[in-house]
């Protein structure tokens, strides 16, 4: 076997693990101080975000996890905004969460979900550029004896003005490491980015089409083992018993070992000996109670909570039962989105090497520092004996922010094979059976239209899972999930766009033991579903055209407003559609930004649907990195019309039924709509990129179905209704 | 053990001969560049050409290999010069997180081999490959300017 040195090795270790672990020691001051901090190969460290070396390579910090998004690209960009650095020599690297720890969280956090990687972040990072230009401009003007103020800096050259002399960063990094950081430093004005809003190139193309990229999967650390594991199928059941002995003799075969009270691996030479030997274990498992749920009971339960009396009150105003008890017209109808599983193309995986006085772990994670939490919960190691390497990650989506599981099994396999690092690598088969489920819910709505068929109250009554009381129990408010009304709630982030003079909102919570996660959207997939279709619905009952109906309803939201003005008009709503060619709308706003589409569909045999295009629309505030943005875009599009037309994970005596994509489908080049990106930052504040847009695919396609056939599907997906995507 | 021609390199493979080639390019030869990802021939992810066909690696044994000519995603490129499927890649951004490009690449490669200008319908029915991430609209243009390059 060869052996390659995993790249992500020599990028992760910023500082020499010598180094780091000499910090831990003496409780490292840093980021700023007098003594300087170096990198790896000696370079010095202006500030936490930026290494500079002799050759003026810029090396930019970045903390959250790069997975597609293009994350790492737009906060290089945004440092390298401040720090007017030459572009084409910067660099980037992550810290590890370790280093972290023992700086004090100098880099902030790690974690990477919500859509928050650039709009959490940009004000820190922005200032660690800036702080470092500062810095490295002074140097130059200590050097030429001349005030600071006489200097300026672009491309990494500093110039002094009145004698015309220039020096370049790399130049004066070592002096620019040894001052006194400013306190204050001022950020630029928006108007005057350069690097900010243009759609440079990503950072991290070429290593991908070369197969050079070294993912979580692909690690190799010498002297390695590799291991396969099944935890059991039945989530909450554990292992009765197997037996070691039918395999110990397989080639290859070194270890059969108990993982937690739940799974079994098998560790080999190599995965596929591990994996094959795992298929031959006899293994008795002890479901437990769990086994008698099917996705009937769990359903049972969520209809019941549709008129429970006890609910959480998510949004409110006037008096939406009294308004329906009124209402001349009444509208009603239930929904009910289904559990999905993430399925990133990367199997869940991570590489542990532990010994008594030392556990380090290598993987994939949306989250460095929970994944260094899980590394010490497992190994039982203080945080100086513990350190996590971040990989670069085949996909997300979600699923490996909020659980570190597999980062525990690992350690968990490795403690039991001490000296020796054990990849662990799970098959589909384990990722489709052992995900962490975008919740099912289901919603009863109830509109109510006065004589003049104006929508007078609505009363949205949500039943099912909780994502927050599985990850996250301490941020339940008083029991109530907040998250359950992601594009519901009357303001902040997550605002719904309508004003309804009587209007309630609420939540029956039906938790399931279906383990939940936070999967690309997150809630405001199934709310987008319910709300925007039933809109239609109440246009549609009151005899008006779906985007005047909505227009009266949104005066009051002008952001909501432009981005669905923005797609009508583009789409030419209201202007006669191709022949054959319908047209559906939505919008929301999704984790800070507004979003919008105008889906055009055709439907032929009565369920062959083609989604010829969507116009679709952001409103981020700032648009850092523009093409990536619509990559974003018509990417999300592809995750949630694979979810509408395909996904779902179904429930039989306690375990998920779909072990694979030929149970779990997911769109092909030729379902894919042409997909058209209007990206209008209006500024002042800023949004998500990511996940924002994927809740408008799914009901602006809905409600075009609709126009095409006049029928009104539910429940999802649509495969369960004969309907296909072509 | 089996002897197998990697990249224009005779290789000696010490496997079960039922070993997936898969299994073998990526553990015995240390080619990581094909990737798994479902191990039944459903997402692409593991796309390699065997005498200049994409084929599913995963569900291809050693034993069927041998004797043949196989390419990987680390032998696209001749002589350091990125094959036009890479470079249209490059020119287009086509990678998200990337994990199922490899595939892509190798499957638009074996598709350009057969069909120099391939219509839209072309890509439709021989482009299989998942990716979740989404790159549909970029693989489509890439393809179209590789063709043209």
């Amino acid at each position: 076997m060869i052996t390659q040195t995993p790249k992500v090795g020599r990028r992760s270790f910023i500082i020499g693990s010598a180094a780091v672990g000499a910090g831990l020691a003496l409780g490292l001051k840093i980021p700023f101080g007098a003594s300087v901090v170096r990198a790896q190969d000696g370079s010095p460290e202006i500030t936490a975000w930026v290494v500079i070396r002799p050759d003026d390579t810029v090396v930019i910090r970045i903390a959250r996890s790069e997975m597609g998004q293009g994350t790492l690209t737009g906060l290089a960009q945004m440092v390298a905004e401040e720090l007017e650095c030459d572009w084409s020599k910067v660099t980037t690297e992550y810290p590890t969460p370790g280093q972290s720890v023992a700086r004090k969280r100098a880099w902030g956090d790690f974690s990477t979900g919500g859509s928050r990687g650039i709009r959490d972040s940009h004000q820190y990072v922005r200032q660690g550029g800036a702080t470092a230009r500062v810095m490295l401009v002074q140097a130059a003007a200590d050097a030429w004896g001349v005030p600071a103020s006489e200097c300026s800096a672009a491309n990494s050259v500093i110039t002094h003005k009145p004698s015309g002399r220039t020096t370049t960063y790399g130049k004066v990094a070592e002096a620019a490491a040894k001052l006194t950081p400013p306190a204050n430093v001022s950020l630029k004005d928006p108007k005057d980015w350069k690097l900010i809003g243009k759609s440079v190139k990503r950072l991290d193309t070429m290593d991908k089409l070369t197969g050079m990229q070294v993912y979580g999967a692909d690690l190799k650390l010498p002297g390695m083992l590799n291991a396969a594991i099944k935890d059991c199928p039945v989530f909450g059941g554990k292992v009765k018993s197997f037996e070691a002995a039918k395999v110990t003799g397989i080639p290859g075969v070194r270890h059969v070992v108990p993982v937690g009270d739940s799974a079994v691996a098998v560790v080999a030479d190599t995965w596929w000996q591990a994996k094959t030997a795992l298929d031959a274990l006899p293994i008795v498992w002890d479901e437990g109670p769990n086994a008698q749920v099917s996705s009937a009971t769990i359903a049972e339960m969520l209809k019941a909570g549709l008129d429970a009396e006890q609910a959480f009150v998510g949004n409110q105003n006037g008096d939406a039962k009294a308004a329906i008890a009124g209402a001349v017209k009444k509208i009603e109808a239930v929904y009910a989105y289904p559990f999905q599983n993430h399925a990133p193309m990367e199997p869940m995986n991570a590489t542990a090497k532990y010994t008594p006085d030392r556990c380090e772990v290598w993987g994939p994670t949306q989250n460095g520092e929970a994944a260094f939490a899980a590394v010490l919960d497992a190994s039982g190691l203080p945080a100086d004996k513990c350190e996590f390497y971040k990989v670069h990650l085949g996909g997300g989506f979600g699923r490996r922010v909020a659980y570190q599981d597999y980062v525990t099994q690992a350690v968990l396999i490795a403690k039991q094979v001490p000296g020796t690092p054990v990849k662990l690598l799970w098959t589909r088969e384990e990722d489709m059976l052992h995900g962490r489920y975008h919740p099912v819910m289901q919603c009863k709505l109830v509109g109510a239209l006065d004589a003049s068929n104006n929508l007078t109250g609505l009363h949205m009554r949500l039943s099912g899972q909780s994502i927050l009381s599985a990850v996250r129990p301490a941020a339940l408010q008083d029991g109530k999930d907040p998250l359950t009304f992601q594009g519901l709630n009357a303001t902040g982030d997550f605002a719904i766009g309508y004003t309804i003079p009587n209007l309630l909102i609420d939540h029956a919570m039906r938790n399931t033991h279906v383990p939940p996660g936070f999967w690309r959207g997150v809630n405001i997939n199934q709310n987008a579903i319910f709300l925007e279709c039933f809109v239609d619905e109440l246009a549609h009952a009151a005899g008006q055209d779906a985007l005047e109906f909505r227009r009266k309803l949104m005066s009051k939201h002008p952001k909501h407003l432009a981005v669905l003005n923005a797609v009508a008009d583009r789409a030419g709503w209201g202007k006669p559609a191709p022949r054959g060619v319908y047209r559906g709308l939505a919008q929301m706003m999704s984790f800070n930004s507004y979003v919008a589409a105008c889906a055009e569909v055709s439907v032929t045999a009565g369920n062959k649907v083609k989604v010829h295009r969507i116009v679709a629309a952001t409103d981020p505030g700032y648009a850092v990195n523009p093409a990536q943005i619509e990559r974003q875009i018509a990417g999300s599009f592809v995750y949630g019309l694979s979810a509408l037309f395909m996904e779902e994970c179904t429930v039989k005596a306690g375990r998920i039924e779909q072990t694979n994509f030929h149970a779990y489908d997911s769109m092909r080049i030729a379902q894919m709509p042409k997909v058209e990106s209007i990206i209008m930052p209006s500024g002042g504040f800023w949004g998500g990129v990511g996940e924002p847009t994927i809740c408008v695919a799914a009901p602006a396609v809905l409600n075009a179905f609709f126009a095409a056939t006049g029928k009104r599907i539910r429940t999802f997906p649509l495969k369960n209704h004969g309907v296909q995507m072509v | 053990m089996a002897r197998l021609t990697i990249n224009g390199r005779s290789l000696e493979v010490n496997v079960d001969p039922s070993t997936p080639l898969l299994w073998a390019i990526r553990e015995q030869v240390g080619l990581t560049g094909t990737k798994y990802g479902c191990g039944v021939a459903l997402c692409g992810a593991c796309t390699v050409h065997v005498d200049g066909m994409a084929v599913r690696s995963c569900v291809m044994t050693v034993s069927s290999a041998v004797g043949k000519q196989i390419t990987t995603i680390e032998g696209l490129a001749a002589n350091g010069v990125l094959h036009k499927v890479q470079k249209a890649w490059v020119d287009n951004e086509v990678p998200q997180c990337g994990y199922c490009q490899s595939g892509m690449i190798m499957a638009v490669a074996g598709l350009l081999k057969d069909k120099p200008r391939p219509t839209d319908a072309d890509i439709d029915a021989s482009i299989t490959n998942i990716c979740r991430c989404g790159t549909f609209q970029q693989v489509r243009e890439a393809i179209h300017a590789a063709a043209k390059a």
